[in-house]
């Protein structure tokens, strides 16, 4: 393999992760507040399928894109109301919504099967494309490649270094105490979870108009990635840094196995493509490891400079999720 | 701040939890409010701090102006900060991030900044606390000091403390005690909301008594402590003569046991406890005490070293064994680890029995209940859930939970956060059970307690652990000195 394919591999992993990525970082916003949008995977199938419906019949891209964000944030809106107005629980109604969108879909898309339809083309970055390496990993992109590097980077921030994105943690943790500090609980909860669903939403269109272009239906391929998608929020322990590189992970782990596929040929097919949603269990496991006794154990036998290495070490991958997620705040 | 009640009712449905309070605290003072559990000062300082509205007809007046406030980021506008008895904070965030929280600033905080105001402000109240660190890792009484700083930093100029020594070592109250003598110096006000009379006796300028939601009274210094017990409950109680048990049979003994957990290493425990003994466990919040209980309780397997119960080896055994050998372990977590919350008291009680077949005796049940609730004088009926009774009464159940007959009583902080009467009545259950032959190993980060009720004391200090004194030798004075790691080397119960 020349170092060109390997290049173009990787740069395809980016572009194929994006929607992925704009699931996790909405799933991220919305549980930081304490609202677990369970109802991920039918958005991402009922946003691809409306993204595409309106952007081949106004024949503008950037309205399916719209579109997209729209369906995410009405079905999110349906979760808050449920979950904070209702009182209802998150779970339940998250699941139902799954489902329910997930045949939405299906039903609703069936005039746009296989229809040919608008598709994002690539818009290289002058000058900065012609880095070597880097330019062609990161800046011959689509624009909605270009825009999951930005949320990235834009959720980061906010939440660990703006004063609001400060409260959105406090309010994820103890609602009662960002309470006294001042923050409109239920409101920001209304307000992240529905922008939350907006990036969800997100995801659906970057399928469907950019890297898996098209409708297909039930065969779209599409389903399945919202589940893996709130795993891999789980996985990055809530912080949109971890969880865009859980997505990537993911990403590289399935072009592995369609890379490997000719060369491992003893091994047979399906157990490549199965491989990689195991191996982000294991992940998930390595990465949570220092909440293990056995694991305290250990540290505690090794000597003093080395054991505040590795204590500092497994603080910084533990993730522990905000402590309210999924409790109703109610003012005393 | 000057801050005046005037005529506060408050009622919650049938319940009139403050009756017509006219209170004035004028300002610069620390005015103590006293009741026992359920007496209406929650309520009031939960008026006074924005949580809950009063009664319309009620005021409060703040230097002489009336003012309505609608949540506690109202009331913290007002100058008016509340240390909640449970620290309302962000265990899992860094200490900046705690400080910096609600805090007003720009939309990117300037850490840098924040970090130099937090170290003045430290400095210049001598704490120690390292903003980089995260809550999670301080003691309760170091989060109470982060909670002094933000609001200071706030502007708070009228201090509300709920019971703010529970579950604090004697060292870090001596600490908040002498950092709130400074406030009325420089005209800030202090309202200390408590049940325990030193407390209250050392440090208050004037106290007022609640009970049952009425003003008693109040009172100036020189304080009777009679008179405070009478005002709150409206009659004498008197915590009795001290009892020491006779001196049975070895029921627990301890053989070189070592123990480590990732903080800490206790080397080379030997102690025998005997039939009808009491023995209290003094020290500092996670000196080793714990480590110990939990050991003792087979929560914990020793690394080294035999544990026998009655002569039997049970070292390496599960709990499951420690506990059909008649051990039992109350936790100070009542509702996290003693106790299940959404579960009625009738349900605990049937789960605690020997299983009778598949399906529950709900007759059978709700007579038990009955009976355990009137014989342990529980405030609540057999169908009320565990987590809507008082902090006294999950008590009080979980000692009506507990088995009959006991070798071993294990209780962490068993009167934590409860008023003098429950304590009584907790004690008097207890050494019921001593008359039967039962053990209790228990700890408190009440010396006085620890006095009163053990016959001897084992204290710890990093890991170190005393040869077990006798209460009757000892004083609080002694005890303290240990905890805070001093005269070690004259009682000779160094080991490690």
């Amino acid at each position: 393999m020349t170092q060109e394919t390997i290049l173009i591999g990787l740069a395809g992993i980016l572009a194929a992760s994006a929607p992925i990525v704009f699931a996790v970082l909405g799933e991220t916003l919305s549980e930081r507040a304490g609202v677990i949008n369970l109802s991920m995977n039918g958005t991402i199938l009922l946003s691809a399928m409306g993204g595409f419906a309106v952007a081949y019949t106004t024949n503008n891209i950037v309205l399916g894109f719209l579109a997209g964000m729209l369906i995410g944030a009405l079905v999110a809106l349906i979760v808050a109301f449920a979950s904070i107005t209702l009182n209802q629980s998150q779970v339940a109604v998250g699941f139902v919504l799954a489902l329910t969108c997930r045949d939405l879909s299906y039903f609703l898309g069936n005039p746009y099967m296989g229809v040919p339809g608008p598709r994002l083309q690539a818009i290289p970055i002058p000058v900065l494309s012609d880095i070597p390496i880097l330019g062609a990993l990161f800046f011959r992109q689509d624009a909605i490649t270009y825009t999951s590097f930005m949320a990235i980077i834009l959720t980061w921030v906010w939440i660990y270094r703006t004063r609001p994105g400060l409260m959105l943690q406090g309010i994820g943790e103890k609602p009662a105490a960002a309470y006294i500090r001042g923050a409109n609980v239920n409101l920001m909860r209304y307000v992240y979870t529905v922008i939350g669903g907006a990036l969800i939403g997100l995801a659906g269109p970057a399928f469907s108009l950019a890297s898996r272009a098209g409708w297909m239906g039930t065969i779209s391929g599409l389903d399945g990635f919202g589940w893996i998608a709130l795993s891999i929020t789980i996985f990055g322990g809530w912080n949109p840094a971890r969880a865009a590189f859980g997505a990537y992970l993911f990403g590289f782990l399935q072009w592995l196995g369609l890379v490997l596929q000719p060369v491992l040929t003893q091994v047979p097919s399906q157990v490549l493509q199965v491989a990689p949603f195991p191996l982000m269990i294991l992940t998930l496991l390595l990465v949570n490891i220092g909440n293990a006794e056995w694991v305290e154990r250990t540290l505690a036998a090794m000597p003093e400079s080395t054991r505040k290495f590795f204590a500092k070490l497994l603080r910084a991958m533990r993730a522990s999720p905000p402590a309210a997620l999924g409790v109703p705040f109610e003012r005393d | 701040m000057n801050v005046e009640f005037k005529n506060v009712n408050k009622h919650f449905g049938n319940v009139h939890a403050n009756k017509n309070i006219n209170l004035t605290i004028p300002s610069g003072s620390i005015q103590g409010i006293l009741g026992e559990n359920g007496a209406g000062k929650s309520t009031l300082m939960k008026v006074l701090s924005g949580f809950i509205h009063a009664d319309s007809g009620s005021e409060i007046l703040l230097d002489g102006k009336s003012v309505i406030m609608n949540s506690p980021a109202d009331a913290i506008k007002h100058g008016i900060g509340m240390l909640h008895q449970d620290p309302l904070d962000f265990p899992p965030m860094k200490i900046l991030d705690n400080f910096l929280l609600g805090m007003p600033s720009s939309f990117f905080p300037n850490r840098k900044e924040a970090t130099q105001d937090f170290n003045l402000l430290a400095t210049e109240y001598g704490f120690s606390l390292d903003p980089e660190n995260y809550v999670d890792s301080l003691t309760v009484g170091e989060r109470q000091q982060l909670e002094i700083m933000r609001l200071l930093f706030l502007g708070v100029r009228l201090f509300i403390l709920d019971e703010p020594t529970t579950g604090i070592s004697t060292a870090q109250k001596e600490k908040l005690f002498a950092t709130l003598r400074k406030f009325p110096e420089q005209a800030m006000t202090v309202i200390f909301v408590s049940h325990k009379l030193e407390d209250v006796e050392s440090l208050c300028d004037r106290v007022a008594v609640l009970r049952a939601g009425e003003l008693v009274g109040e009172l100036t210094p020189p304080y009777q402590t009679k008179k405070f017990v009478e005002m709150m409950f409206g009659k004498e109680v008197t915590l009795g003569e001290r009892q020491s048990a006779p001196v049975g049979e070895t029921v627990l003994s301890l053989n070189d046991v070592s123990l480590e957990d990732a903080r800490l290493k206790i080397k080379n425990i030997n102690v025998e406890i005997r039939e009808g003994e009491v023995i209290g466990l003094a020290g500092m919040e996670g000196s080793g005490q714990n480590l110990f209980m939990r050991a003792c309780a087979g929560l914990v397997r020793p690394v080294g070293g035999k544990i026998q119960l009655k002569g039997q080896d049970l070292s390496g055994k599960s709990y499951h064994v420690f506990k059909k050998n008649g051990v039992s372990f109350l936790p100070a977590a009542r509702l996290e680890e003693a106790l299940v919350p959404g579960l009625t008291l009738t349900d605990h009680f049937v789960l605690a029995e020997e299983p009778r077949g598949i399906f529950i005796d709900r007759v059978a049940g709700q007579t038990l209940a009955e009976e355990r609730i009137k014989s342990f004088n529980i405030r609540g009926a057999p169908l009320s859930p565990v987590e809507s009774l008082s902090g006294g009464n999950q008590q009080r159940a979980e000692l009506a939970l507990l088995q009959n007959p006991l070798s071993l009583i294990l209780l962490e902080h068993p009167t934590r956060g409860l008023d003098i009467e429950s304590v009584i009545y907790i004690w008097g259950k207890l050494k019921e059970r001593c008359k039967q032959n039962a053990s209790i190993i228990f700890m408190s980060s009440d010396l006085e307690e620890i006095l009163q009720y053990s016959d001897r004391v084992l204290v710890f200090f990093s890991g170190k652990i005393s040869q077990p004194m006798n209460a009757n030798k000892t004083s609080v004075e002694e005890l303290g000195e240990l905890i805070g790691g001093k005269g070690w080397a004259e009682i000779g119960g160094e080991h490690a």
